[in-house]
């Protein structure tokens, strides 16, 4: 019999119903899960007691029938997210025992609905990083491994402790962030589902911000189902964030199901780069057959921009990142390390405070602001996401549905292995990714299958703005027609 | 364009990171392997493009001027290493 | 602009008459019951940290949300100088370190301000006035406060000013000597308090300026100039700009030159000297905020706003001289508050205006100065005022007397047409009665009666003993007639 940790959260939250089984044993079974699963390093707090009091005032709601969306179900929050009277650290040695006086909107909106907290997950420090090496905390291991290899592998990130903990069923779904690939990179990394919704659809309030004007939450789950669902409660307006969206929530969950017959499929060609490995063009061909197979019509399409977003990107994320992060400074919250004076208690502060990747974007973001190179850079950047952005408006323009692309242009590499001098070369992960942040266009990763040596790939479908509703009925014909990726056995 | 070290120690300063001696030379040259990354921006025509400001074509909202804040001094203070009265400690700063 | 140089404002140095040019940048703090860009209050005076949100104090994942009231505000007051209104504008970064600064940036507006190009119109002292050009105004945020005396060794961070609306006017180098400068910023003032966009309340640091200050000889190209950070009061404004002129005069008539600096003026001791903590070159890096979208907003917005404005100075005081007959000098007067011209007008209203304004100026104004209150604080209300001029017009009451019914009704109050019944301070109308006390000095007096008959000027004298008669109630005007005849005299 199937373990209530691995149930969906659609199948969890239906038996919750049922009373098929209550929602402290629900916890209790996760709490167990990740107890044993502490090498993964995916939690960074466990809070089994605050999971517990929650789970039983669920219970106690169910039993009334006053039951939230989320009632019960048990979920794991990316410690970007700042929780009340919960130690929230962004994976940094900055925040090491912040504890802050207010909830951020989406773990508001989560227990608004009902959800239960099992704690904090992992994360690559302030969100910088695509295989959650940054961490102050040390890295997270993907519950993944290469066929036939013990071999620890990266989940991705910076969202890879969410990524691995909704892997390793050590929650239903987990909250990430994305601002270049950090929710569709690790869940295409793991096998899950992660969804970056149209920039202004979630609220960022009470969220560490790392670059505010690519910076979006969205859920990471099992299914494109659970992802749905999830984003229906994390969505919605606010007031305290200007740019957030005054618009309705949809249902999301009704539109898993509508198919995509009729709807138009691009194939961008720039993003059949040099050196592709030959799985993931099969697999990008195949996801474009499963479709057509469905009742879409595929269309070779251009971006013709496309390369230019990383490069961009690494200009626009680190030069707001510089500024974002200047409030980590020793005076009111997080670190603080002596000096001689305030400057130096300030630069004592921020070199001990934050880590090597950090510092590194912060010193771009800083070099290219300042006097004499804003203009070739930022302003420069920021042309090109103009252009970037007409691109796709065109393709929509033109008729086009959603874009279909390889999540990531390889599958999770070993840990350490891309420990190079070089930090561009991880940087090239988000290839395929950073340029839906460019643009604040919605993106979904959903897995289409495993390479050859037995890790998963995923697929990536770009959506029309506030268009959320066709990628999540286009990617529930992908994961359907793919099989879902199942995690070959617990080695933990 | 790529920075020399009397750069990367002058940029440290004004981000307000300490940076010792034998951490310029690596800080140096991942800077310049990613200035040079994104070097090929600057072969891009971008006469008569716009730079974007928002990514959301959106009206600005607005607050209405009514006090709905403070008074929480006490939340404030809770997470600052040093504090007086409810004031912020720093060491002393000269005008 | 090139206006003539004026010889009467060169300032003399050891070889030549130099020329002083001033700019000024104005810190406003906007008039709103909350903050720029959160909820927390801009009350003056609270406990420390307690007008604070968590946006001001810049915790992790907070956000701003702009204040629709001072972006009305920043309008409003762009309309009172005249200005170009922006319809767009955009709120930038300036990133700097600083304890008091806790985002590590202030929100500022850089390249698009809200307000563009105005004017201002100053009165001087002798009549003259002078037009000076305004350059942009902007909104951003303050700072907060650091107390450096508490310990020997730290300083202490409030921040219940963080984030409070600042409206930043900059002038143009328009201003030749300390009197324009200082008169350039009481008409700001004037103009702001009359919008109620800004308090001026320059001891709570609600007005503070930063006065650009360099010299050149008459027709030569600007010289540098030095920044006098933050002065907080009129009078200082003139003090500094004066010393701070003759050290550049003394520099370079020594054959030094002005260093670009930044300098702060210390009152005890006159003078300017360098702030070395700001000497570290800036590099501010402004950018966008990407957390605000850009500020939009359409004519229809704008001209709700210009309808609802108040008449400003410079109309009020066209019209008082138009329809009162007032000196432009006692007009000027009039206008330097809003609160002084409402009184005035109340007072004048159905009257004559020239006897208001004596009133107004001349008697209250005095009185209220001699006490150190402000016409908000006036015990003589306008339609006491009016009465005492009524009571003066209708021959009830002498000039004299009504300057003693003046000051009952200030210290004790009450009606005044009332008070000169109740205390018998009628002047006396009655001839017959008057006569009886003139014949009576007559016939006490014929030695003085014999001289005046020679000496015309004695009539002070009869008169004087005949109000003493009447306990001064007697109507001036019969007491002469009627003396003149007696005496003979024409
Ligand atoms: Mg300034
Ligand atoms: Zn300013």
């Amino acid at each position: 019999m199937t373990e209530l940790n691995e149930l969906s959260l659609a199948e969890a939250r239906d038996g919750l119903r049922a009373k098929t089984f209550s929602a402290r044993e629900i916890a209790q079974a996760h709490i167990d899960a990740l107890e044993k699963a502490r090498v993964l390093n995916a939690y960074l707090l466990e809070t089994p007691d605050r999971a517990l009091k929650m789970a039983e005032a669920s219970d106690a709601k169910i039993a009334k029938g006053e039951a939230g969306p989320l009632e019960g179900l048990p979920l794991g929050i990316k410690d970007l997210f700042c929780t009340e009277g919960v130690t929230t650290t962004a994976g940094s040695k900055i925040l090491e025992n912040f504890e802050p006086h207010y909830e951020s909107a989406v773990s508001a909106n989560l227990w608004r609905d009902g959800a239960v907290m099992l704690g904090k997950l992992n994360l690559d420090e302030f969100a910088m990083g695509s295989s959650n090496e940054t961490s102050a905390y040390g890295g997270v291991i993907s519950p993944w491994r290469r066929t036939g290899s013990d071999v620890k592998i990266v989940p991705g990130g910076s969202s890879g402790g969410s990524a691995a903990a909704v892997a390793a069923h050590l929650c239903l779904g987990a909250t990430a962030t994305d601002t270049g690939g950090s929710i569709r990179q690790p869940a295409a990394f793991t096998g899950t589902v992660g969804i970056k919704p149209t920039y202004g659809r979630v609220s960022r309030w009470g969220t560490v911000a790392f670059a505010s004007s690519l910076d979006q939450a969205g859920p990471i789950a099992r299914t494109v189902r659970d992802c749905a669902i999830l984003l229906g409660s994390m969505a919605g307006p606010d007031a305290r964030d200007t740019t957030c969206v005054d618009l309705p929530v949809p249902d999301f969950e009704a539109a898993v199901s509508r198919g995509v017959k009729g709807l138009t499929i691009g194939i961008p060609k720039e993003y059949r780069v040099e050196g592709m490995p030959a799985e993931i063009q099969k697999l990008w061909d195949d996801g474009a057959a499963w479709l057509k197979d469905a009742g879409a019509t595929i269309r070779e399409i251009s971006l013709p921009h496309t390369k230019l977003a990383l490069p961009a990107y690494y200009i626009v994320a680190p030069a707001e990142a510089s500024s974002n992060l200047a409030r980590y400074d020793g005076v009111r919250y997080g670190l603080r390390v002596p000096g001689r004076d305030i400057a130096a208690m300030y630069e004592n502060t921020r070199a001990a405070g934050f880590g090597r990747e950090v510092k590194r974007r912060i010193m771009i973001g800083t070099y290219v602001l300042s006097a004499g190179y804003y203009d070739a850079y930022y302003v420069r950047a920021q042309k090109i996401r103009t252009l970037i952005k007409r691109d796709f408006e065109e393709a929509y323009a033109a008729g086009v549905d959603a874009i279909l692309t390889p999540a990531t242009p390889s599958s999770a590499f070993g840990v350490g292995e891309k420990a190079s001098a070089d930090p561009v070369e991880m940087y090239l992960n988000d290839v395929f990714t950073v340029t839906v942040n460019m643009a604040g266009l919605p993106g979904i990763a959903v897995p289409a299958g495993l390479d050859g040596q037995g890790l998963p790939l995923g697929l990536q479908l770009i959506g029309r703005p506030f268009d959320e509703e066709t990628l999540f009925a286009t990617a529930e014909v992908i994961e359907r027609a793919a099989g879902r990726t199942v995690l070959p056995k617990v080695w933990w | 364009m790529s920075v020399d070290e009397k750069t990367v120690r002058r940029i440290a300063h004004l981000a307000r990171i300490a940076v010792a001696d034998d951490e310029v030379a690596p800080l140096q040259g991942e800077l310049n392997a990613i200035l040079a990354f994104v070097e090929q921006l600057s072969a891009v025509d971008v006469t008569g493009v716009e730079a974007m400001t928002s990514v959301t074509p959106m009206a600005m909202k607005k607050r209405k001027d009514v006090v709905t804040d403070g008074g929480r001094a006490v939340d404030v203070v809770a997470n600052a290493p040093e504090t007086e009265d409810h004031y912020f400690l720093v060491p002393k700063v000269v005008e | 602009m090139t206006a003539p140089v004026n010889p009467k404002k060169l300032i003399k140095g050891a070889e030549h008459d130099w020329e002083v040019v001033i700019g000024m940048e104005i810190h406003a703090q906007v008039t709103s019951r909350s903050k720029l860009f959160s909820g927390a209050s801009t009350e003056f005076g609270a406990e420390p940290n307690d007008h604070v949100s968590l946006v001001d104090a810049a915790m992790p994942g907070m956000l701003p949300v702009i204040n629709e009231e001072c972006v009305a505000q920043a309008v409003r007051t762009g309309l009172g100088l005249k200005a170009q209104i922006n319809h767009r504008s955009v709120f930038d970064r300036k990133n700097y370190f600083y304890p008091d600064l806790p985002q590590g940036y202030q929100i500022s507006q850089y390249k698009d301000p809200i307000v563009g190009e105005g004017e201002v119109v100053v009165d001087l002292l002798d009549g003259e006035s002078i037009t000076v050009g305004i350059e942009r105004l902007h909104l951003e945020q303050d700072a907060g406060k650091s107390l450096h005396d508490q310990n020997p060794t730290q300083s202490f961070v409030d921040l219940n000013r963080s984030g409070v609306a600042l409206m930043e006017i900059v002038s143009r180098p328009d201003l030749r000597s300390s009197e324009e400068a200082r008169a350039y910023v009481t008409k700001l003032r004037t103009i702001l308090r009359y919008l109620g966009t800004c308090d001026g309340d320059m001891e709570k640091g609600s007005l503070r300026a930063d006065v650009n200050v360099s010299v050149r000889l008459p027709g030569q190209p600007l010289g540098t100039r030095c920044e006098i950070k933050n002065v907080n009061s009129i009078r200082f404004i003139g003090q500094a700009i004066e010393s701070e002129a003759r050290r550049q005069i003394a520099i370079i008539e020594d054959g030094g030159t002005i260093a670009q600096e930044t300098r702060l003026y210390d009152p005890s001791k006159g003078e300017t000297r360098s702030m070395r903590s700001k000497e570290e070159a800036h590099d501010y890096r402004y950018f966008p905020d990407p957390d605000l979208l850009p500020l939009e907003f359409d004519q229809a917005y704008v001209d709700a706003l210009a309808e609802g404005l108040p008449e400003l100075p410079d109309a009020k005081k066209a019209r008082l001289i138009a329809d009162f007959g007032l000196s432009p000098y006692d007009a000027n007067v009039l206008v330097a508050e809003r609160a002084s011209a409402d009184y005035y007008e109340a007072v004048a209203a159905k009257r004559d205006g020239k006897a208001a304004a004596n009133w107004v100026i001349n008697e209250l104004f005095g009185r209220l100065n001699k006490e150190g209150l402000g016409i908000e604080a006036t015990p003589v209300s306008a339609d006491q005022l009016g009465q005492i001029i009524d009571l003066i017009g209708e021959g009830v009451i002498s000039g004299k007397i009504a300057k003693d019914l003046f000051e009952i009704v200030w210290t004790e109050g009450g009606d005044p047409r009332a008070v000169v019944e109740a205390r018998g301070m009628k002047q006396v109308t009655d001839t017959g009665a008057i006569e009886a006390a003139i014949d009576d000095i007559v016939a006490k007096n014929p030695d003085k009666v014999q001289q005046a008959k020679e000496k015309p000027t004695l009539l002070g004298w009869f008169v004087g003993q005949t109000m003493k008669a009447t306990g001064g109630k007697a109507n001036p005007a019969a007491v002469n007639a009627l003396l003149k005849s007696k005496l003979g005299i024409d």
